[in-house]
């Protein structure tokens, strides 16, 4: 039995919305097909997590405030993450769907790179944007929440960067989310062949907490010799309930992806995370880490489906769950047939902090092709006394030997981010989330 | 300035309902070094946990006071900031967290906030003793013993003693795994310490780091309890003549307790 679900926006509703940011007509359309699909398709079923009467649904809809570019008028909190004005290289903030802030550096434009938000880039590099939207990494008709998601996109960033062109600094986008507000955000990435780019994204909550859905979906392609580091610090209220799928198609030759995930929300999460290895030789490598605290339910799952010879998919999970919170970790290392001498590696590990705190970690490895190489290793644990012990015997209190461990357990992923400030930002606020 | 002290009166401590420290006293003061020498399985490391707060290990009756204060009436921490200190047979390891990291918190436990060691203090003192200690640079990187080698965690317990400088140490088998150029580095470190203001209790079942620290007072341990004390010359009749004229001068057919 599938239960329909309603979301709070009509064909004409979106209709005028489609026309107001002035969209071009493939879009609009491919908005209201999906709009009819939503309401037919059934939700995901994430393994061991129920999620049919999580709120997908109810949010409000209606473009609040003019896209603007003002410093000034960025939050502290969003000013916080940015830092000083005049630091600030490659910069897209944005507040409820709409652009606050931007700013890219010249010589990016000059080389043809591409870092606007969604809106701009469906006027301005429409038929870019329809080549990959939604096409491979993820389709419309997977189930509700991604034809929901293609019908209702209301923010989000576009990236191109074209052949040969390696962006140094940093490409940034923050993503602040206020009040009953329904976020349907779309980041698309585009790296061409030997391009390389790093980018950051950050999702935040301000005001107060009203019931609201966020639906996120995020795609990044890479082809040949292409390398992409792809870091984000997930952090919205409890309030809101969180669909987020990230993918990545890997199509090219010794192409490289990194995924650095920080999955700090406070309220129920869904999160995908899917990288696909098309290409030859490339590599897939996934490092997340997680927060469960309060009563929230997470289901947090990674693929890494290896289609192409030689290539190589790592997984590294570590969550820490405490109070009443509960979390699944599910890690699918794939391997189709004829990708011989592929390797695939995950490693999930959960750290429990109190008795009511539920974990589950799941490696599955699914191998149809006999000349590879895999493994797995997962943990679901309590702080050990002994460790306790050994630490409080030289002085520190129980806090802070507990502190120590929780730190010493999410280190080796944390640690190993390959981008700075995503790690930075990550100590801080795991500092704050779990003491 | 008062001597630190430790006294110890008719100690019991169980494990798992099996009883294995039977009637245990000793005091230590500072400027006094005692060995606490027996065979395998005669409740030396009972002894050693049970002092510290091991949660493993129940303290059925007897007391324990420390300056004067209650032993037992205290947390793990609370005795480790008061001066106690002991560098552990087995260690445990802790991944993450790095060595230099972990003993500058430490260092740091039972300072005020405006007192706290600074970076270059710590660096400075970390550094030497490690000198001392004939130990490699790298150490201070490493996670809290994770991978190291029997002697390294020994070494590191010993470094650990130096950087806290507690007032009274127990050291349970300090030189087991060490080759003797170790051992006469680990004597070297703990032979710095000695003064008025620091006693220490080496548990060992070998004489031969008492070569290099001399102790004040032997005591041999078995079944639980001390059954013989002497000076330095007792630990010289072990060696040459190893633990069997004790059992007969006692009677004792098997040393070890808490045996099924
Ligand atoms: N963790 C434990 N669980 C069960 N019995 C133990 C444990 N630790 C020690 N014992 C018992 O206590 C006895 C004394 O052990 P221990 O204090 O370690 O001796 P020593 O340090 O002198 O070798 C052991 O022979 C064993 O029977
Ligand atoms: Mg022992």
């Amino acid at each position: 039995m599938t239960t329909e679900l309603t979301f709070p926006v009509n064909e004409q509703q979106l209709q005028s919305f489609s026309k107001d940011r002035q969209e071009p007509a493939w879009f609009t359309n491919a908005r209201l097909d999906a709009l009819s699909k939503a309401g037919k398709l059934e939700l995901p079923k994430p393994d061991k997590t129920k999620i049919t009467k999580w709120n997908f649904t109810s949010f409000s809809y209606d473009a609040q405030g003019e896209a603007t570019s003002s410093y000034k008028e960025l939050s502290d909190a969003v000013r916080t993450l940015v830092g000083e004005e005049q630091k600030v290289e490659n910069l897209i903030t944005q507040k409820n769907g709409r652009s606050t802030y931007q700013a890219v550096q010249e010589n990016l434009r000059e080389q043809g790179v591409i870092f606007t938000d969604m809106e701009t880039a469906l006027k301005e590099h429409g038929d870019l944007v329809q080549k990959y939207f939604m096409k491979d990494a993820v389709s419309v008709d997977e189930h509700s929440l991604t034809a929901a998601h293609a019908a209702l996109v209301n923010g989000g960033v576009f990236i191109y960067v074209p052949e040969g062109v390696e962006v140094k600094s940093p490409l940034q986008a923050i993503f602040a989310h206020e009040g009953s507000f329904g976020l349907f955000n779309h980041v698309l990435i585009v790296a061409e062949a030997n391009s390389s780019l790093t980018y950051i994204e950050n999702y935040l909550s301000e005001g107060s907490g009203e019931e609201a859905a966020a639906n996120i979906v995020a795609e990044v392609y890479l082809e040949d010799g292409a390398k992409v580091r792809f870091g984000a610090v997930d952090n919205l209220a409890g309030a809101v309930t969180t669909y987020v799928n990230r993918r990545g198609q890997v199509n090219g030759r010794d192409a490289e992806l990194y995924w650095a995930l920080g999955q700090m929300n406070d309220g129920n999460t869904v999160s995908e995370n899917t990288t696909y290895l098309h290409g030859q030789g490339s590599y897939g490598d996934t490092k997340t880490v997680s927060i469960g605290r309060g009563k929230q339910i997470q289901n947090f799952t990674t693929n890494v489906i290896h289609f192409g010879k030689d290539t190589d998919g790592q997984i590294l999970k570590h969550g820490v769950m405490k109070e009443a919170a509960t979390s699944i970790f599910n890690g699918i290392s794939k391997i189709e047939k004829g990708a011989t001498k592929a390797n695939g590696e995950q490693t999930e590990r959960v750290l429990m902090l109190s008795d009511k705190s539920r974990g589950d970690a799941n490696p599955i490895l699914l191998i149809d092709e006999d000349d590879v190489t895999a493994g797995h290793a997962a943990s679901v644990g309590k702080i050990d006394p002994l460790q306790m012990f050994y630490l409080m015997s030289r002085g520190l209190s129980e806090t802070e030997a507990e502190r120590l461990i929780i730190h010493g357990f999410l280190e080796p992923v944390v640690g190993a981010l390959p981008i700075d400030s995503v790690k930075e930002q990550l100590y801080d606020l795991i500092e704050r989330k779990v003491y | 300035m008062t001597k630190p002290s430790l006294s110890v009166k008719d100690l019991h401590v169980s494990i798992e309902e099996k009883e294995i420290l039977k009637g245990f006293g000793i005091d230590v003061k500072g400027g006094e070094i005692h060995a606490i020498m027996g065979p395998n399985g005669t409740g030396k490391s009972t002894l050693a946990s049970a002092l510290m707060g091991h949660p493993n290990y129940e303290v059925t009756s007897g007391e324990a006071t420390f300056n004067g204060e209650d032993l037992f009436d205290m947390e793990v921490d609370e005795r480790a900031r008061a001066g106690l200190f002991l560098a552990m047979q087995y260690p445990s390891e802790v991944s993450g967290v790095t060595n230099a990291d972990f003993i500058r918190s430490a260092m740091n436990a039972d300072r005020a906030e405006d007192d706290q060691v600074s970076l270059m203090q710590f660096i400075r003192k970390i550094d030497d003793k490690m000198g001392m200690l004939e130990i490699d640079q790298s150490f201070q990187h490493r996670y809290l013993n994770e991978g190291f080698s029997g002697g390294e965690k020994k070494r590191n317990e010993i470094l650990q003693l130096l950087m806290l400088e507690p007032k009274i140490a127990i050291l349970d088998e300090i030189d087991s795994g060490l080759d003797i150029d170790a051992l006469k580095v680990v004597a070297k470190g703990i032979n710095e310490l000695r003064s008025d203001d620091f006693g220490c209790m080496i548990i060992t079942h070998y004489q031969r780091l008492l070569n290099y620290i001399q102790p004040d007072y032997v005591h041999v341990m078995m079944q639980g309890r001390i059954v013989k004390s002497g000076g330095p010359e007792l630990a010289q009749k072990l060696e040459e003549q190893g633990y069997e004229w004790i059992k007969e001068e006692l009677g004792i057919e098997d040393e070890r307790v808490g045996q099924e």
